[in-house]
């Protein structure tokens, strides 16, 4: 299965919230069945480039695009294309766990009720909080609100909730900064078990999780009119052990950001 | 060291016996507020009670007006009630909901979008006799629907409109962004997201609305008045398009005869719209800790 195809492409990507550039020109690609980190001091516009990859940007009103995102050989800002139909491919999970007030069955089901995925439901409920490292705490009390479970637990059930509508490529905006570190353990190595059969693309703040969990990592700065740009990708081990640029290596060694 | 420390000793009495006087005076200050405002409210329950409760029985529920005061009762204006009312709950519930869903959802943040928000917000202070009026001149006349059930339906729809939309527009908002964006993420339509997500976090806040906008509702005279005159029914209403009482009309036609027997019912008819509007308020005030207890959860 591993294989070094790019599921999906950034071209020459700008983002503008009304009048301010958040990232400009940003080409990166990701690989198939990788885990690819973007990391980058604050406000460097990884989170957003990151909902820009699923058109979550499309939410917020002010927010234009410009560029391409490549997904099976579309860009997937052409007019033609759904947003809903993009997300059901390329699905998200939040830094803050934001499970619906409904039971934990209903939390999996969700999106497969809205998709009218409705055949053997259970099983797919099961397979995906299995994949989610979350069956064995919750088999017994399915019926129970979501709400009742511990912080990390509530962000594997997003993801398991995520996983239920088999989605090729997952995002994930720093997805254990909201949890202790038992927690992000999970997280962690829910994820590294996830590439199988699913691409990641992460956000993160710490770079002790992105040299843990990621395949590849993109470093993001911030210009001096406050836009976010791509400054190096590649190898993660290439990035954090052999940076080729000096602005990688001083923020790698913690010498701002 | 530590001796000293001990030793130390502040002056932790009240400054001044001036300032603990203001105090009370002030404390004395607010409790003839609130007493002066229970006192009315007490007066008159107890006024309305010992004058109304000996004209209240089964017999005053079941039969219709009539001239004579031990035989008159105020079924055609109870069941004129439950029809206005079932027809204003009928239009208030998908407009209200709608008007708010569109608002809150849809609508692009504009200047357009901000005059009609401050429309409502205004429509909501008008008073209760211009919306009469207004009934009166358009569903009576224009529309033709004459003094009938439908058409003070319609009036009261609009009179309490402005209370159900922005209810339900808070009742909207409390919804957080973060359920709004899992679903969309998850591959929802606006529409999935407002049906799925939204509405069933917002009913009971919609609900506790529309409860307290249907006891204003039943509250009102004087649109009432406008739309269905002073009338002395004694038939129920059986269709929409059929004239109709309603319990204000028949407390002010009682109030306004010179006999005495028809003050003291004037006051049972004030005891019975009381207790309907207490019931209504406790139901949505019910619904509301209700679900306030649940989110907790």
């Amino acid at each position: 299965m591993p294989n070094n195809e790019a599921v999906l492409s950034v071209r020459d990507l700008s983002v503008y919230y009304g009048e301010f550039r958040a990232i400009k020109n940003i080409s990166l690609s990701f690989q198939a069945n990788k885990v690819t980190a973007l990391i980058g001091p604050s406000g460097c516009g990884k989170s957003t480039l990151l909902r820009c990859l699923n058109r979550m940007n499309d939410l917020i009103p002010q927010a234009k695009v410009e560029g391409e995102v490549v997904y099976s050989q579309q860009d997937i800002y052409d007019p033609l294309v759904d947003p809903a139909q993009v997300r059901l491919h390329i699905g998200m999970v939040f830094q803050k766990p934001n499970p619906f007030p409904k039971s934990i069955f209903d939390n999996v089901a969700f999106g497969l009720k809205i998709n009218g995925l409705t055949e053997n439901i259970e099983d797919s409920v099961e397979k995906s909080l299995r994949s989610a490292a979350l069956w064995d705490e919750v088999k017994d009390r399915l019926n129970e609100s979501a709400m009742t479970l511990s912080g990390g637990q509530q962000q594997r059930l997003c993801i398991a909730r995520t996983l239920a509508v088999e989605p090729e490529i997952i995002l994930m905006d720093e997805p254990a900064s909201a949890l202790d570190p038992i927690g992000t353990l999970a997280i962690e190595s829910l994820m590294r078990d996830l590439t199988e059969r699913y691409t990641i693309v992460v956000v993160t703040h710490n770079m002790q999780q992105a040299a843990r969990v990621s395949d590849e990592t993109a470093f993001l700065m911030m210009d001096e009119d406050r836009a976010g740009y791509l400054v190096e990708s590649g190898k993660t081990d290439n990035i954090f052990q052999n940076p080729q640029d000096e602005r990688t290596e001083a923020y790698i060694t913690g010498r701002f950001g | 060291m530590t001796d000293e420390n001990f030793n130390k000793q502040y002056d932790l009495a009240p400054h001044s016996r001036g300032r603990r006087t203001k105090s009370v005076i002030f404390y004395l200050l607010l409790l003839t507020a609130i007493g002066v405002s229970f006192t009315g409210l007490l007066s008159l329950i107890i006024e309305i009670g010992r004058e109304g409760l000996p004209w209240l029985s089964w017999h005053f529920l079941t039969e219709f007006p009539s001239r004579f005061t031990e035989k008159a009762g105020m079924k055609s204006a109870i069941m004129g009630t439950v029809w206005v009312i079932s027809f204003t709950a009928l239009i208030i519930i998908p407009v209200g909901i709608g008007a708010a869903f569109y608002l809150e959802e849809y609508a692009k943040k504009n200047l357009l979008s901000k005059i009609i928000e401050i429309n409502i917000s205004n429509l909501a202070g008008v008073p209760s006799i211009v919306y009469g009026l207004l009934g009166l001149s358009v569903f009576v006349y224009y529309m033709g629907l004459g003094r009938s059930v439908l058409a003070g339906a319609l009036t009261l729809s609009l009179l309490v409109l402005p209370i159900v939309i922005v209810v339900s527009r808070e009742a909207i908002r409390t919804v957080p962004e973060s359920h709004k964006q899992a679903a969309y993420a998850l591959g929802a339509n606006r529409f999935q997201v407002v049906y799925k997500v939204i509405l069933p976090q917002a009913i009971p806040g919609i609900m506790t609305g529309t409860i307290l906008a249907l006891s204003r509702a039943i509250g009102e005279a004087a649109p009432m008045i406008a739309i269905s005159a002073l009338v002395y029914l004694t038939f129920v209403p059986t269709n929409p398009l059929d004239r109709f009482s309603v319990m204000p009309i028949q407390i002010f036609n009682w109030i306004s005869r010179p006999q005495d027997g028809f003050r003291g019912l004037a006051a049972a008819g004030i005891i019975v719209l009381l207790i309907t509007l207490l019931a209504m308020n406790a139901l949505a005030i019910y619904i509301r800790n209700r679900t306030q207890i649940r989110s907790e959860e």
